[in-house]
């Protein structure tokens, strides 16, 4: 008997038997579609955290300064930019303050930083101009908006030379950056940006707790962490009181996330599988003590016990990659209508797709094993006997 | 003298049954010529089921020969007695044991399919068998949508498909009325005409009459003639 013929039989008895096929299947259709789903789910997710800290800048290095009891200050920060490797460097002083215009109000994040901010970040200006040098000598009173937060205040007036409040203090609006897109929960739109020392006063510090540096290439990452480190050690004489880290460390930290994640939806979802390969099993013993009279009708006729075998195997298979394909089809419809419902990115591999189907296949023939070795084990006159 | 197709010497088998040693089978010698019609008949628990196991090969004897068309078949493997009763046996049962979700052209391609003839062939040969029978038309009908009468001679075709060596009849007409009855037996009756070699198993001695031979057993043991 050939494979084709057997394929066929299976088949027809998969249609005999339609409800119980499908509630056979369900155990395979979810654990495929699960796995196809949220892996694409989760390497979307991770593309796009990739994607966000790329837009940062390969060259750029951030510096954080735990220790509060020795400060450090601009000076200190200009010793960093003598250091070998480092283009620029800007300080950082981060804080969320209320801004009024009018009748409108709204909190957004507010950075003090200095004129190299704008090149480290990669960011342009839209209108006007950034914070000048000039801007954080005298503390003037001027702010840089971000798009949406332009966009908030003055709708669609441009707000250059316009006045806006700051906690109650009246700060002029210099220029507006472009767009630039969010990056892991905080969007650089929806902030202001003012000179380092008018930010120290809103802020009500000193000193500097953390700061960006360029290094002037991508090669030159290394060269320029390893100064700084050197730099900051003459200040600090513990090296848990800051850490130097690189985008290529946050990436990494982010992907060892995201892996673990991946890992652990993959796991689950294996183990539904597992689960529905058990279904599949459980269906096949009873279909082969239901069918024991079929069995032995067969067996008279002239199969041979690897022929029972095989049509049992075959049969269980079947109905797992049906399982399998509807599961991949379910998968692909959850995840799109997540993409479209989420806003969310999206990541299909063929791989996955693949292992995940065959996968499946494979519980199929392995929970298809046993059942289809006892069917192919009963004795004919026995089998014959049975009504 | 036509050859014989069955020669068995000897032939024992035994079960234990509730602790008891019960005899099926009690040291049987039969012979069976070529185009022979013959009827074994018999009381229930007379042995005669057991009987038609090891001629149809399904069963094994414990010990004595067997050997049917040629080839000793008493020692074969599972493996090798499916492909004799593939090859060189053709069962009728009493209750027709047709596979109900296939079409009656599907049961009677069946000993074909085992047999790995391709599809194309396969099909002809189907049909002619059914047509041999009289059920051309009924060809795409399933079990369910036949008579008795007619599921029989489904059977009947499927027996015939794989051209073997002896058709073998058990109880053929225990589940019919009178009138298929007839009918049925009239159709084995032609098909031995064509040179067909028959075994019935039967306790009904109306039936076992249309054979040209009768023989019978009682108590595992086998005598020639209908003494019941």
């Amino acid at each position: 008997m050939n494979v084709f013929t057997s394929i066929k039989m299976a088949v027809r008895n998969i249609q005999g038997n339609k409800l119980r096929s499908f509630l056979t299947m369900l155990g395979i259709i979810i654990g495929v579609g699960s796995v196809i789903a949220l892996l694409a789910i989760g390497q979307g997710s991770s593309k796009s955290v990739a994607d966000s800290v790329n837009s940062l800048g390969t060259n750029l290095i951030t510096v954080n300064i735990t220790n509060t009891d020795t400060h450090f200050t601009m000076d200190q920060l200009k010793q960093v930019k003598q250091a070998t490797g480092v283009k620029h460097v800007a300080p950082v002083l981060s804080g969320r303050n209320t801004f009024q215009k009018g009748s409108t109000s709204t909190t957004a994040s507010v950075t003090g930083t200095t004129s190299s901010y704008l090149s480290i970040r990669q960011m342009t200006v839209k209108e006007g101009r950034f914070i000048s040098s000039l801007d954080e000598k005298f503390r003037q009173k001027v702010v840089v908006l971000g798009s949406d937060l332009a966009t908030t205040l003055f709708e669609n007036q441009s707000p250059i030379d316009k006045y806006v409040r700051i906690d109650g203090a009246n700060y002029l609006v210099v220029g507006v950056l472009n767009s630039k897109g969010g990056s892991m929960g905080t969007s650089s739109d929806d902030a202001a940006f003012l000179p380092y020392s008018t930010a120290q006063r809103l802020q009500q510090t000193t000193y500097i707790t953390q700061f960006y540096a360029q290094a002037e290439n991508q090669q030159s990452v290394n060269l320029a962490m390893a100064a700084i480190s050197r730099v900051m050690s003459e200040t600090y004489s513990d090296s848990d009181d800051y850490s130097v880290v690189n985008q290529q460390d946050v990436m990494e930290a982010m992907r060892a996330v995201t892996d673990s994640m991946t890992m652990l939806l993959t796991g689950i979802a294996g183990i539904s599988l597992l689960v529905g390969g058990i279904g599949i099993m459980n269906i096949m013993l009873v279909s082969v003590t239901e069918r024991t009279r079929e069995i032995g009708i067969r067996k008279a006729i002239g199969a041979k016990r690897r022929d029972i075998m095989l049509q049992f195997l075959i049969e269980s298979a079947v109905l797992s990659m049906l399982g399998g394909l509807c599961g991949a089809a379910i998968g692909v419809l959850t995840a799109k209508v997540y993409e479209l419902t989420a806003g969310a990115t999206i990541v299909f591999s063929l791989p996955i797709m693949t292992a995940a189907f065959l996968f499946s296949a494979i519980v199929g023939i392995i929970f298809g094993v046993f059942p289809a070795y006892k069917a192919s084990k009963l004795k004919p006159i026995d089998a014959l006997r049975t009504e | 003298m036509t050859e014989a197709i069955i020669t068995m010497k000897a032939v024992e088998k035994t079960y234990q049954l509730g602790g008891q040693v019960v005899h099926a089978l009690n040291r049987i010698h039969l012979t069976i010529e070529e185009g022979a019609f013959v009827s074994i008949v018999g009381p229930s628990g007379s042995g005669k089921s057991t009987l038609m196991n090891i001629i149809g090969c399904l069963d094994k004897p414990d010990s004595g020969s067997y050997v049917l068309g040629g080839s000793a078949v008493d020692r074969l493997k599972d493996h090798d007695l499916a492909e004799i009763r593939n090859q060189k046996i053709g069962f009728i049962f009493q209750n027709f044991n047709l596979l109900g979700k296939m079409t009656a052209l599907e049961n009677v391609e069946l000993p074909l399919i085992y047999r790995g003839v391709k599809t194309k062939e396969r099909k002809a040969r189907a049909r002619e068998c059914l047509e041999a029978v009289g059920l051309k038309e009924r060809a795409a009908h399933r079990p369910n949508q036949l008579s008795g009468g007619q599921q029989q001679r489904v059977a009947i075709a499927r027996a015939l498909a794989g051209q073997p060596q002896i058709l073998l009849a058990d109880e053929p007409t225990g589940a019919l009325d009178s009138k298929t009855s007839d009918d049925i037996m009239a159709l084995l009756t032609a098909l031995n005409h064509q040179g067909r070699t028959i075994v019935l198993i039967t306790h009904d001695l109306e039936v076992a009459r249309k054979a040209t031979r009768t023989v019978s057993i009682r108590d595992g043991k086998l005598q020639e003639g209908e003494h019941i």
